[in-house]
């Protein structure tokens, strides 16, 4: 019989989140953010938490919301652009942030998840980035020593889910949600579907279950759009 | 002197038949609309997709589907959906054959500024220091000049770096340089744009051939 990590929804999801916390949120903008979880954070009050998140979301949604409640002490991001809050507040120095290129953000998270402590990168040699960092040359070339990313709970959305925790997402809101999921100690995920067991194609499987404790279907999904791009003719 | 489609149709020839190709945000991004037809090119954004395709059509937009500008995009046929360590393998790993990326400096020995103006802004550096750190072939996209009409081709860039000694060639509004041995080398010049217009907006060291064709676009 398979392990069922279906719980009812996200109050029981984010039951046992606790101030000075470190939390994974998945996502590349506003595409494939756990928009239940933070929701739910928000109307908690947790605070003094770190986020590893890609962005920063926008001034009045997704991590921005947390952040306009000074939930957040430090934010580990690769591009932070398009959030005004955030970066007065980084400026100001009320936030810390630390900034990482993007692909070893994604390798940290996957090295945390992989039992793997740090790896070398090019990514950074030469920049602040490596400012304190071991560098050693590989191929004659210098490479960045990056150590993995862990933490106590990892919020990721999927498309489609079922109860023993396997995984679909759709197109490119995959982005960090894999990863993340893999380097949560505990890793909710909240999907648009929670399909019957069995009806996934084992196949066709993005984010195995042993990743995943706790899966609910998600409610009210807006799906913001910050870029809305159109082609005129065909 | 060249508008930002000029730049992007003249860096629309650097791709070659066959070629992975990342874009980066502005000026890079129009580059794809200038691909002659024929050509076998497939778009990677580091956000997750191989086989980028042009804007929807208006209505048929999808919040699940775009680049790494934060736009809708479409996918081609063939095109793949992969995530963000995936995605980085791609480009760490070289199997992405050409970057083109903006640049607020690029100095002469190939180091580019683009992520951070100390004080002011901080976007962060995004997929950029991956990118050029890995890069074999990186083209930098870029005015010549900033709007307080500073030269952006410096002998040491002065803002944080993205990357060091990575960058072979720039195209501006007016000219393409190739940077090899510490100096920027004039190829070509942008239409109705002389020599002497060139070496007075660049600042780092720049040497010039005999002859200097006019771009063809």
């Amino acid at each position: 019989m398979a392990i069922s990590k279906e719980i009812n929804g996200v109050e029981e999801a984010c039951k046992d989140v606790k101030d000075g916390m470190t939390f994974m949120l998945g996502g590349f903008g506003l595409c494939g953010i756990p928009e239940n979880c933070i929701e739910e954070l928000v109307r908690l009050g947790v605070k003094d938490v770190t986020c590893i998140s890609n962005n920063a979301g926008v001034d009045n949604f997704g991590l921005g919301k947390l952040l306009k409640k000074s939930q957040i002490r430090k934010m580990i991001s690769s591009y932070v652009g398009e959030n005004e809050e955030f970066e007065r507040q980084m400026l100001s120095g009320e936030l810390e942030v630390d900034l990482i290129p993007q692909g070893s953000l994604a390798e940290r998270c996957r090295a945390g998840g992989a039992g793997i402590p740090a790896f070398y990168t090019p990514a950074g040699y030469g920049t602040e980035v490596a400012e304190g960092k071991e560098v050693r040359e590989f191929n004659g070339k210098p490479h960045v020593l990056e150590s993995a990313l862990t933490a106590d709970f990892a919020f990721v959305k999927a498309w489609k889910g079922d109860a023993s925790g396997n995984l679909i997402y759709k197109a490119t809101s995959r982005n960090f949600n894999p990863m993340m999921a893999m380097a949560g100690k505990i890793t909710v995920a909240e999907v648009e579907e929670l399909v019957p067991l069995g009806s996934l194609d084992p196949n066709e499987i993005h984010t195995p279950g042993i990743f995943v404790q706790r899966i609910f279907q998600g409610k009210a999904y807006e799906k913001r759009i910050e870029q809305r791009t159109v082609s005129q003719n065909k | 002197m060249l508008d930002k489609n000029g730049i992007a149709r003249r860096i629309a020839q650097e791709v070659q038949n066959g070629q992975y190709v990342n874009l980066g945000i502005g000026i890079p991004t129009l580059v794809a609309n200038h691909i002659p037809e024929g050509l076998d090119v497939e778009f990677q954004s580091e956000n997750g997709i191989l086989g980028m395709g042009p804007f929807p059509i208006e209505g048929t937009e999808d919040a699940d589907l775009i680049n790494a500008g934060k736009q809708t995009i479409t996918a081609l046929p063939g095109a793949v959906f992969f995530d963000s360590a995936t995605s980085f393998a791609m480009i760490r790993g070289q199997h992405v054959q050409l970057t083109v990326l903006g640049a607020m400096e690029v100095s002469a020995n190939g180091d580019i500024a683009n992520w951070k103006i100390p004080g002011k802004m901080v976007k962060g550096m995004g997929g950029a220091m991956d990118l050029v750190a890995s890069a074999e072939n990186i083209v930098v996209a870029m005015m010549h000049t900033n709007r307080a009409g500073e030269s952006k081709l410096l002998s040491t860039c002065s803002l944080p770096l993205t990357g060091v000694g990575c960058v072979k060639r720039v195209v501006t509004n007016l000219a393409v340089m190739d940077i090899k041995d510490g100096a920027f080398h004039l190829v070509e010049r942008a239409p109705g744009v002389t020599v002497e217009e060139i070496v007075n907006a660049t600042d780092g060291a720049l040497i010039l051939p005999d002859l200097v064709p006019e771009m063809s676009l």
